[in-house]
This record gives C-alpha cells, structure tokens and sequence, in this order.
C-alpha cells in the first residue's frame, strides 16, 4: 500500500510549438493531503494537471495515481480521480441535475444509482433548488459550484481544484473553501492551483511553488511561511502625523497621514516596536498586514528564479 | 460492480445523452428532412413524375423513394456526429469524456449509435410521409432494407466522427457535407437509374460510392438495382471496419482533442 495519493517523477512537456512546458518536475502528494501547486501564469500548473488528467499527452516521465502508473492503466487511475476544471466544461443546455447524472454515467454508476447522490451532493452545494434549470442560467458561482458537483459524483480519492474560485465572490468563495475543507477531512486527498494565494494559505497543508516549468520550492505550508524575512504591517493612526517619525531599526513609510507602514524583520520584536511608538506619543487604532504572507514569499521566490 | 457492468452503464448514458440532445432540438433534426422530402414528392413526384413516365419499369414517385429515403438517412446520420462531437469540442464538454474511465470504443459507440438512431429516425420519417404520396408502396425484402438502412447510417456517422476529430472551426463540418456528400448524393442515382446515362458517364458513375449505397437499398425496397448488390455490402461492411478502427487509433492518439 502507497502512502501517496500522486507521484510525478521526471515529467517533462514539450507542446508541438517547441514551448517547454514541464522540464523534469518531481511531485510527491501524501495521501489525505491538502496540497497547493502554485506559480505565475504559464509556468506549468495547468500542464501538469492536465497530463495527470489525460487532456495533456506527456512528453515523458512518470505519473502513478495511488501507486497506478498512467501508462499501464489509465482508466483505472482515472477511477481515483475528480478534477474541476479552470473552465467551464459542461453542456449549457443541459439541466443540472442530468449533467451531474450523466457524469456519474461516465464513471459506470447507473441513473438509478447516482440519483441519491445527486441529489446529497447538489443539496449540500446549494443548488438543489436549480436542478430543473438548464445550466447556462446559471449564475457564475453557481457554475463553479456545479464543476464541484460533477467532480464528486463518484467519490474520487483524489481531487483537483484547478483555480475553483476564479471569479467567484467572496462569500461563495468562503463557503466553498468550507466545502471543500469538509471534504478533506473525510479523507479526500486535495490538490489545488489558485491565485488567491490567501485561499492557498489558510486551506493547504503542504505546498509547490512552479515556475518556468520547474518545480521552484516544495515543502509544508508551515516551513514555508517561517521563511519570511520581512513582514509589512499597515497601521491606523489614532491622531495624523506630520512628520514621519523615526524608530532605530525599523523601517517606516507615511502612506498618508494617519496611515504608517512598517516592514519588521523576521527576528526584531514587534512589541519593542509597539512601545517606541507609545513613547512617541503615537497611539494606534488598528493594525493589518500589508499583503497577504504566502503571497510575499511568493513574489520573492519567483522573482529569484527569474 | 463488475467492470463489464460499468462500461455498460457508460455506453448507456452517452448513448441516452446523444439521443436526448438530438431530440431536444427536433425542430432542428427531425422535422427537416421531412418539409424537403414532401416537397421533393410533390414536385418530382406528384407534378413532373407523371410526364417522366416510368424509370427501370417503375413509377417515377416509386423509383425516387428509396433514393430519398437513403439521402436522409446519410446527411442526418453524417451531420448528427459532426455536430455533436464537434459541438463537445468547441463547448470543452470533451473533457468530461476524456477524464472519465470511459474506454475510447465505448465513447466512438455511444456517438455512433446517436448518429444511427437519428439517420434511422428519420429514415422512417420519410418513408412514413412517402406513404402520403404512394400510399401502395410494399417493401418487398424488409431484411436486406433494414440491413442497409443501418450499415448507411453507421458507415456516415464514422465518417461525421473522423469529419469532427479534425475539425477546427464551424466551417470545417460543413464543407465535407456540402462540397463533397451532398453532390455525390444527388448525382448517386437518387432521382434517376444510370441506365439512362451514355455509357461514359455510366462508368464515371460507377466511381462514386453513393450510387451503391442507394442502389442496395433500392434493391432491398423494390427489388430493382443498377449495381452489384453482394459488392456493395462487401464494400460498405469493409469501409465501416476501416474507419472504425481510424476513428479508434485518432482517439487513442488525441488527435484533436488532446494537446
């Protein structure tokens, strides 16, 4: 028995134009993992999930599902796995209830069996009361919801999310992230891409940052963000400064009078900081990080592979 | 459940997917053929038949019907796949067949068996609206017609699939039909028996693949045929096994649908 739900090893994709898509990544997924495969546009993300998927022929290496190599039998593989897919991929003229039927059909479970299932699986994503609805007058998120939908009808083992929340606001995008999070929870082995990398930061367990096909950084989400060497914090001032004041050690910015930014290194004290500004006479009425801290580990990381 | 059973499951709702869509939109698919057919009955049939006199010793209306009917089983069967699966490409729902477990014989049979089902749906369609026209119409060998209403259909439904695997844009299914079966069709012995050509264009005739496929299912409703009818079956069963097994190895390979 396999401890993981995916291995890439040596992957590589060479697109008819000559462009290098995937140049040799390896990839481990444990099984129950929630698992973030992030980058930049066209760095490979959605090359990679389209070979473990079959709608990418690989130009060579190795992709085995719970421990089934794609090449010897990938319709069994397939069995294990659900993808949402970045774009929209059902019929529009089909109602909602028939096209996540007829997608448990694909998969070998009869009408009568899925029925049950639909009809669990559309209530807990809310669009029960849209069954009878032909899909195209559905709203955005409520496409997105029917992808997830479709994806789950035959309970895969492993799923991917391929940006599931794209365009998605936030309120169905928070509900979403529950959904799915419950789902993990049951065992579900989850690999997603975003670009919400604060979706990625509070859902994922273990991460992959790739970049110009190469897989760039791999490790748990916790390692990850203890890298950060630099934080930026905004902070809402109780009364307006006129001049920017002045704190040995720390680096400050005026974005406006009664906005101060400062950047804290990863071993200075933000308490020590606190106190200086009291002894300032400065006084604070909330605070904020300035963006989001997966997404400044990021930038860096991707910029230092350019 | 056994895996056969699965496969089985699979075959049957793609099969129910294609037939429901076609009959969603049977304004669009099956009424058609049935306008034109009738005004082709009127006119050749009932108003210029008449002065045309006799064909291959049968009346005019009676000669044309199986002719018509064949030309409606080929362009519906033919446009069903091209459109559907061309239709699952441009609408990305491709992607739901190709992640799934389906085996690639069970997914080229479940498009098949929607073209067959609409090529044969509207096959009797016509025919029935014939019967208008030439109410005392017998059939007279039922096999060899049922026969080669269904190998037609086949046999044009492998040759829409092939037709949309290479398609790229809409243009790219509808000029085979147009340019290409639809001429072919006209000029195959629908409305006249080669007999009546000299003898050069008799044997230019004999190039074109319609002319055997209407001819076999004239023989089959009314006993009379210009051609070879034992060649004509040969010949269609081997092409039918030919295209298959393209439309297979393109499948397997991604041609089309997989980057």
């Amino acid at each position: 028995m396999t401890d993981f739900a995916l291995k890439i090893s040596s992957l590589e994709k060479i697109y008819a134009s000559g462009v290098k898509a995937l140049d040799g990544i390896d990839l481990e997924v444990k099984k129950g993992d929630f698992f973030a495969l992030l980058g930049p546009n066209g760095a490979g993300k959605s090359s990679t999930i389209g070979i473990i998927s079959s709608l990418v022929t690989k130009s060579s290496g190795r992709v085995k599902i719970f421990d089934i190599d794609i090449d010897e039998d990938f319709n069994e593989a397939k069995r294990k796995l659900g993808v949402v897919a970045q774009e929209i991929n059902f019929s529009p003229f089909e109602k909602v209830e028939d096209i996540v039927i007829t997608q448990a059909g694909f998969y070998g479970i009869s009408a009568s069996q899925a029925k049950p299932k639909t009809e669990t699986t559309l209530k807990r994503l809310g669009l029960w009361e849209k069954r009878s609805e032909q899909a195209r007058n559905l709203s955005g998120g409520l496409k997105r919801r029917l992808m997830i939908a479709k994806a789950l009808i035959h309970d895969p083992e492993l799923l991917i999310l391929d940006e599931p929340t794209a365009g998605v606001d936030i309120e169905l995008r928070r509900g979403m992230w529950n959904f799915i999070s419950e789902i993990n929870n049951q065992g579900t082995t989850i690999i997603l891409t975003t670009h919400y990398l604060e979706e990625a930061e509070q859902l994922c367990k273990n991460i992959a940052i790739i970049d110009k096909g190469k897989i760039v950084e791999n490790t748990s989400m916790k390692e990850l963000l203890s890298k950060l060497d630099v934080q930026s914090f905004v902070l809402d001032l109780t009364q307006p400064l006129n001049n920017l004041p002045s704190i040995a050690g720390y680096t400050m910015t005026l974005s406006d009078p009664s906005t101060l930014v400062v950047a804290i290194e990863k071993d200075k004290s933000i308490n020590v900081f606190f106190s200086e500004l009291s002894k300032l006479g400065i006084s604070v009425k909330s605070m904020r990080n300035e963006s989001n801290r997966l997404e400044e580990l990021f930038m860096e990381i991707v910029k230092s592979n350019d | 459940m056994t895996r056969n059973k699965e496969i089985l499951n699979s075959l049957i709702t793609l099969t129910v997917r294609e037939v429901r869509r076609f009959l969603r939109i049977w304004v669009q698919t099956l009424v058609p053929p049935a306008v034109t057919m009738s005004l082709y009955f009127v006119i050749f049939g009932s108003l210029i038949g008449p002065r045309i006199g006799e064909m291959n010793g049968l009346d005019y209306i009676q000669f044309m019907i199986p002719g018509l009917v064949m030309l409606s089983v080929i362009t519906s069967s033919y446009a069903n796949v091209v459109s559907s699966f061309f239709g699952v490409k441009f609408q990305r729902s491709i992607e739901e067949l190709m992640i799934s477990p389906m085996p690639n014989i069970v997914i080229l049979t479940g498009f098949i068996i929607g073209g067959v089902a609409r090529g044969v749906m509207v096959g009797i369609i016509v025919f029935l609206v014939s019967l208008f026209f030439y109410p005392d119409f017998t059939i007279v060998d039922p096999l060899l017609t049922i026969s080669v209403l269904i190998l037609t259909a086949i046999l044009f439904s492998l040759m829409g699939f092939l037709n949309a695997i290479y398609a790229d844009t809409f243009d790219d299914i509808s000029v085979v039909p147009t340019f290409v079966l639809t001429p072919l069709i006209y000029l195959g012995g629908v409305f006249y028996s080669i007999t009546i050509l000299p003898e050069f264009w008799q044997k230019v005739s004999l190039a074109n693949p319609m002319l055997y496929v209407v001819n076999t299912f004239r023989q089959g409703m009314l006993g009379v045929s210009d051609i070879s009818v034992s060649f004509s079956l040969i010949m269609q069963v081997f092409f039918i096994i030919l295209f298959g097994a393209f439309a297979l190895h393109l499948l397997k390979k991604g041609t089309g649908i997989r980057q």
